[in-house]
Parts: C-alpha cells; structure tokens; sequence
C-alpha cells in the first residue's frame, strides 16, 4: 500500500467501478449496433407489429413475442406478487423476529437455484399437471408463470421486507396507541409507509421474470403465436434469441440483435422505474 | 529480435510439452529459459503460450454442426483416437447450419450437416456422404395410432388435422411438436415430406433430445426425431406402411430418410483426410451401424 499511496489507491477504484459500467456501455452499444440497423432497414412497423415469424421466407414480426412476454410476465406478477408481498408481510409484522432470521435467507436460498432446475420440475411436474387438469398442451403460459411466479418470490420477499423493516416503529405505535387493531396497522400504516419499496421489489421481480430464459424455454413450448388463452404455449422475446441465434446468420441474426433491443429498452424502462420507485422512498425519511 | 527468438524457443519447447512422444523434463528447460528474461514477462507469455500452444496442435481435428450426428462423432472420435494417440478430435454441435458456416469459415474442419440438399453457399466444400438417416416420426407409447400416410403427416404438421381421431386414434388433440428454424431435421423432414408449412400452434423444442423428452412425456404429442435416438419412452409409426428401421432405410422403402454430410473447406488433408477415411472405414461404418445409423457404403 505505502508503494501506491493515497492517490493510486484512488485510481485503481476509480478503473474497477468505471470497468462495470463500461461492460454495461460495450454491451449497450454492441447489441444497439447490431440490431438498429436492422430495424430501420426492415421498417420497424413491420418488425414490432407483424406477426409473422418465419426467418426461411424473410418475414420477421416480433409481435407475438411481445405478447408473449407480457402474458408470461403479468402472469408471473400475478403468482408471484401477493405471496410475495403477503409473505413479506407476515414475516416482518407477525412472525417472531428468530423464525423470520432464519426463513429470510432461506428464501433468498430460492434466488441461487439455477434456472433450468426451474425449467425440470415445469417440464417434469407442472406441465403434465395442466395438461390433464385443464387440458391444451401443458408446456404453456400457465405453466410459465407459475415457475416464474416461484423464480421472483425472493427478490420480492427480501426487499418487501426491507422496506417494511424500514418503517419507524413510532408509526405502528402511534396507530396501536389511537386504538387501532394489529391488521389495521399493518394494513392501513405500515404496509401504505412502504408502499414504494414494495412497489419497487415487485418492478424487480418484474424485471426478472421478463429476462428470464432457460426456464422459460423449458416450460413455456415456444410456439409462435399470439396466445388466446393461458393454456396455449408461447414464445417469450428471450426465448426466440436462444432458440435461434446458434443457426442464425445475415438478416435473420440481425433480427435477433433487434429482439434483444426491445429487450433491452423494456428492462431499462422496468429498472429506471423501479429506481425513482426506490429513491422516493429515500427521499421521505 | 533477440525477444522474439526467445518466444519461438520457448512456443517450441511447449509444443515439446503437448506432444507426449517427445516428452522430456519440460519444466527444467522453460526454467532455464525464464532465467535470461524478466521473469514476469516470462510468465506472461509461457501463459499464453500454454494456452494457445495446447488448444491448436497441429494434430488436432474440429467437427461441429448437426446436433443429430453428434453422439456419433463423438463415438468414432473416441474410436479414433484409441487408435491414434497423437490425434486429438474435438467434436461440437450447434446443428446442420452451424456446421456449413463454421466448414466455410474454418471455425472447424469438418462441418457436419444432415441436410436432403445442401445450401447453395454450401456448393463449393467438399461434401463426403458418410451415413444416411432415417427420420422417425414419433409418438407416445400409449397413442394408439401406429400408421400414418406421407399425406396424412403433411396434414398434423400444417395442422389441418388436429384430432388424433381423423388418422384412425382416440378422441384427442394434437400436438405438434417440431423443431426450431434451421435445424437440419426440420428442413429433412420438410423436404422429405413436402409441402410442410408448419402449423403456428406447433410447440418448438432445440434438440432431438428435448423433442423426445417432450413427446415421451405428452400423450397427444407428435414429433419427429433421427431415427438413431429411438428409445422405449416413445413410439415410432410406420409410415405408408413401412417400419422405420434400418433394413427399411438400407433397402430405400422408408420414404424419410436423408444423407449425413461432412463438409471440408478445399481438399481434406492430414488429420482431416484420415479422420474422414477412419468414418469411411469398414471399422467407422460398422460402429455407426451398430448405433443406429445407416451406413454410407
């Protein structure tokens, strides 16, 4: 250390934390690079609202994976939101404070399973079970989302109760002290003090719920087509770039290029959401 | 100057390294090397040396490409190699498209491709026939269908026929199961059966593995798949009446089947040409054989 000195210790932070965001800004600039081109070329009209899909024959509409992903994501919201939320919240304001230290991490255990053991019990467990419970062919949004649901229960179990934990206890005990009951506190104070970071753990687990692939992948079936019911089988925007991009070459990988930025503006749009989300919460404290 | 010697000595005495028939006492010469440079620099480059040095041997051979004939060439690589010590046979998949273009851009050797007809930017490598394919067209074990006509096939996969009760089964829905675009199988199967423009319900899965797994798990499902991966888990039917075996697709009755390609940029050489002879060999057909495929000769 007393080689470098205050100073080069300075610089060589300064490179590290300059070293992640440019990794960002290469990759922005590279997939922006390789696929906007493309979308002007092709008439981004056609790109973003045709439904037709066929790479062999030139046609490339992304609009049924657009759909796609927005079925399997408000799906995954649907499953995953209120346990995750009502799970925050009896962990934080009901559970004694020793069993919440010891399910907190466990469920924070979830976010390290890899994805495509996700995508094996879908494909093993829960798509058969849709298809003889409700019929269709079982590897569908349903089955997405319920998977997903499960995926995005840490992310928005562990900054739910954050945000809850973060509430000042003087604010329960002025609800309990003007005679209100434990639920209406809970419901009425502390859940609506948190409401932004709760808002923001669920824009997260949004977030990664619509970039999720492999288990997607897996469960979901890949069909193009703008899907009528939670029974039929989709193609989600990151599914289609994997499935295809290890044969896809010229316009048809352009294409490609050009779905991972749609992707890409959509978690951008997701994240700024739920960081200004975050920040208003810092802001009132 | 003096430096770049010093490299060369060095990458030489690495190969020196790699190559066990000449193995001896490596770490003393690169010692005695490291001496007369800065050490670090030394180190630095004996890394990358290593590291490139090893992974591009001159004996080394590369295929890469169709995800159906993998687990072949993975077998005769082995094969191969127990009988070649120096060889070393690197075998990749990526499907039939990836190995026309890794062929032409010499990413790999041999690209491997198990297509009916080879695309036109393809014409000009040098294209070896080394086994045939038939394709099965497969179904769950408890499907009791167990003929179906070209025709009728053209039909579940452009998906005029959705009930399992128009081709002689049960009442029940159909489901297609196909692979992705540009998949070698898909584009044999297509071709081989005509006229295929696939139904947009159809469920898409990457490998000829995952197709198998799926249909083994899906009563309604129908899928199509090489027929060397046929296993109980699924049902293979006949088609116009012909059973998908190999005598069927030696004796040319089977109507799916479809030639497996290795492609060489320019004349095969070396390692390549005998890699190629070895599959061509009486040996090389026999073990395809015995796992499945047809052989070429």
């Amino acid at each position: 250390m007393a080689l470098i000195g205050e100073k080069g210790v300075q610089r060589i932070l300064l490179v590290t934390a300059f070293s992640a965001m440019s990794a960002l800004l290469l990759i922005a600039l590279f997939i922006v690079n390789e696929g906007v081109p493309f979308m002007f070329r092709y008439g981004i009209q056609g790109f973003l609202l045709s439904s037709d899909w066929d790479p062999s024959s030139g046609t490339f509409g992304i609009f049924p994976m657009i759909m796609a992903s927005l079925w399997v994501t408000v799906g995954a919201l649907l499953v995953g939101a209120p346990l995750g939320i009502a799970g925050a919240v009896f962990l934080s304001e009901f559970a004694p404070r020793p069993v919440m230290r010891v399910v907190k991490p466990a469920i924070e255990l979830l976010a390290a399973i890899p994805s495509v053991v996700y995508g094996f019990i879908g494909v093993m467990v829960l798509a058969p079970l849709i298809r003889e419970v409700f019929g269709g062919p079982g590897l569908s949004v349903l089955a997405a989302s319920i998977i997903l649901g499960i995926m995005i229960l840490p992310t928005v179990i562990s900054i739910s109760i954050d945000s809850i934990l973060a509430v000042p206890q003087s604010y329960r005990e002025g609800s309990l002290a003007l005679g209100a009951t434990v639920w209406q506190t809970v419901h009425m104070v502390t859940v609506r003090a948190a409401k932004s970071g709760i808002i923001a753990s669920v824009i997260l687990g949004l977030g990664r719920a619509i970039g999720e692939t492999m288990a997607v992948i897996m469960v979901a079936g890949n069909a193009v087509k703008i899907p009528d019911s939670p029974l039929d089988s989709v193609r989600t925007l990151t599914a289609n770039i994997a499935l295809e991009m290890s044969y896809a070459t010229g316009m048809h990988r352009e294409a490609l290029f050009a779905t991972g930025v749609v992707l890409f503006v959509v978690i951008i749009i997701l994240n700024t959401v739920a960081s200004v989300a975050m920040r208003k919460r810092a802001a009132k404290k | 100057m003096s430096f770049q010697l010093e490299i060369i000595h060095l990458v030489a005495n690495i190969d020196a390294v790699c190559n066990p028939a000449s193995f001896r006492n490596p770490c003393r010469k690169i010692t005695l090397k490291a001496n007369s440079m800065s050490k670090t620099v030394t180190i630095a480059i004996v890394f990358f040396a290593i590291l490139g040095g090893c992974g591009k041997r001159t004996n080394s051979v590369t295929l890469a490409g169709s995800t159906a004939f993998q687990p072949f060439a993975e077998k005769l690589a082995d094969q191969y190699m127990q009988k070649n010590r120096e060889a070393a046979v690197t075998v990749q998949g990526g499907g039939s498209a990836v190995g026309i273009q890794s062929a032409i851009s010499g990413a790999a050797q041999i690209g491997m491709a198990d297509l009916v007809q080879l695309p036109e930017e393809a014409k000009h490598l040098n294209a070896t026939i080394v086994a045939r394919d038939g394709i099965a067209v497969v179904i769950h074990p408890s499907n009791k269908v167990s003929n179906l006509t070209t025709q009728q096939v053209r039909d579940i996969f452009n998906g005029t026929v959705r009930n399992w009760a128009d081709v002689g089964g049960e009442n029940r829905p159909v489901t297609v199961v196909s692979r992705e675009a540009g998949s070698g199988t898909r584009s044999s199967f297509e071709q081989t059966v005509g006229g295929i423009a696939l139904t947009k319900e159809a469920l898409i899965q990457d490998s000829n593995g995952t197709i198998r797994e799926t249909v083994a798990n899906d009563v309604n499902a129908v899928g199509y798949l090489s027929h060397g991966l046929l296993n109980d888990k699924i049902k293979a039917v006949t088609i116009d009446g012909q059973e998908c075996t190999s005598a069927a697709i030696a004796a040319d009755k089977y109507p799916l089947v479809r030639p497996i390609f290795l492609l060489v940029n320019g004349e095969p050489q070396g390692q390549v040409k005998a890699f190629i002879e070895y599959v061509l060999s009486v040996e090389g057909q026999e073990t395809l054989k015995s796992n499945g495929l047809i052989p070429a000769r």
